[in-house]
């Protein structure tokens, strides 16, 4: 039960400043709401008994994306202060679209998932000893580095990322001549 | 105990709230900002159905993984274009960088 009223709150938190995020004019204040929405996910991932992601989340996420963010929106903020509105020709379009999007995801998953709790299939969650919950770190670890597993995604993904920073770098850099008007 | 259905409403709701963002809006740091809520939607798929299917198995957790390693990445590559955009076309307003149009 209350697992539930936890659920609730964190939904609540996660789903209000995500309709800030989207709606809101300011900018910053966006960022800020979309820091709130990541510790809201954060919160949801900890309930799921997956403590790992939640750190991550905190790091990754609120720690490092929403700062790039709000570092770019400062770089770029001279038209922020237009009292243009924020949205473009399309919203309406959009709403009704992503509107619809959300009612067929809806029917669908109340159609197939049950959603009260109890015994059945996705009920409630599947009953493990706690000490195999509590090494799912250990092994998730151990899986990125053993070749029988996720060795070679786990390499692929940190070339990834050395090639998404260098070339993000190379991207912003300024070009020759620039750097006098700056 | 929450059934799994909760976690895939509040995932679906969260989706599709970064989609009108995407679709929507006019700045195209806002529109990243969409993008983020999307990939942490399904970020909440993965780990819920990881807990309730197969939680003696890594694999839900480690996709998790990559999931927030790929979003780390495109955010860092897609502001680093936003800024360079900024730089010479003065504006971040996604309808005005029309270039490639006709």
């Amino acid at each position: 039960m209350s697992q539930q009223i936890i659920f609730f709150i964190l939904a609540a938190i996660t789903l209000t400043s995500a309709v800030v995020v989207v709606t809101i004019r300011n900018l910053f204040h966006a960022a800020l709401a979309l820091m709130v929405s990541f510790l809201g996910v954060a919160g949801v991932y900890v309930l799921l008994e997956a403590p790992f992601l939640g750190m991550a989340q905190l790091l990754v996420y609120i720690g490092a994306i929403s700062i790039l963010i709000i570092f770019a929106i400062m770089m770029t903020r001279r038209l922020m202060q237009t009292n243009e509105s924020p949205f473009n020709a399309q919203a309406v379009g959009a709403l009704i679209g992503a509107g619809l999007a959300l009612a067929i995801l809806f029917i669908v998953i109340i159609r197939f998932y049950p959603m009260a709790p109890g015994d059945g299939f996705g009920q409630s969650a599947m009953v493990v000893d706690p000490a195999t919950l509590q090494s799912s770190v250990a092994r998730m670890g151990r899986s990125f580095v053993s070749a029988e597993a996720y060795v070679l995604p786990f390499e692929v993904a940190s070339v990834l990322l050395l090639a998404a920073l260098v070339g993000s770098i190379v991207i912003a850099w300024p070009h020759r001549g620039e750097e006098d008007n700056q | 105990m929450i059934p799994l259905s909760w976690y895939l409403l509040l995932s679906a709701a969260l989706f599709c709230v970064g989609l009108y963002g995407v679709l929507a809006r006019r700045n195209a740091i806002a529109i990243l900002m969409g993008v983020e809520l999307m990939l942490n939607a399904v970020n909440i798929n993965l780990i819920a159905f990881w807990r309730y299917l197969t939680p003696d198995r890594s694999v839900g957790l480690v996709w998790a993984t990559f999931v927030l390693t790929v979003a780390a990445a495109e955010a860092a590559v897609g502001l680093a274009l936003i800024i360079s955009v900024y730089r010479s076309r003065d504006s971040v307003i996604a309808e005005e960088l029309d270039t490639l149009k006709n």
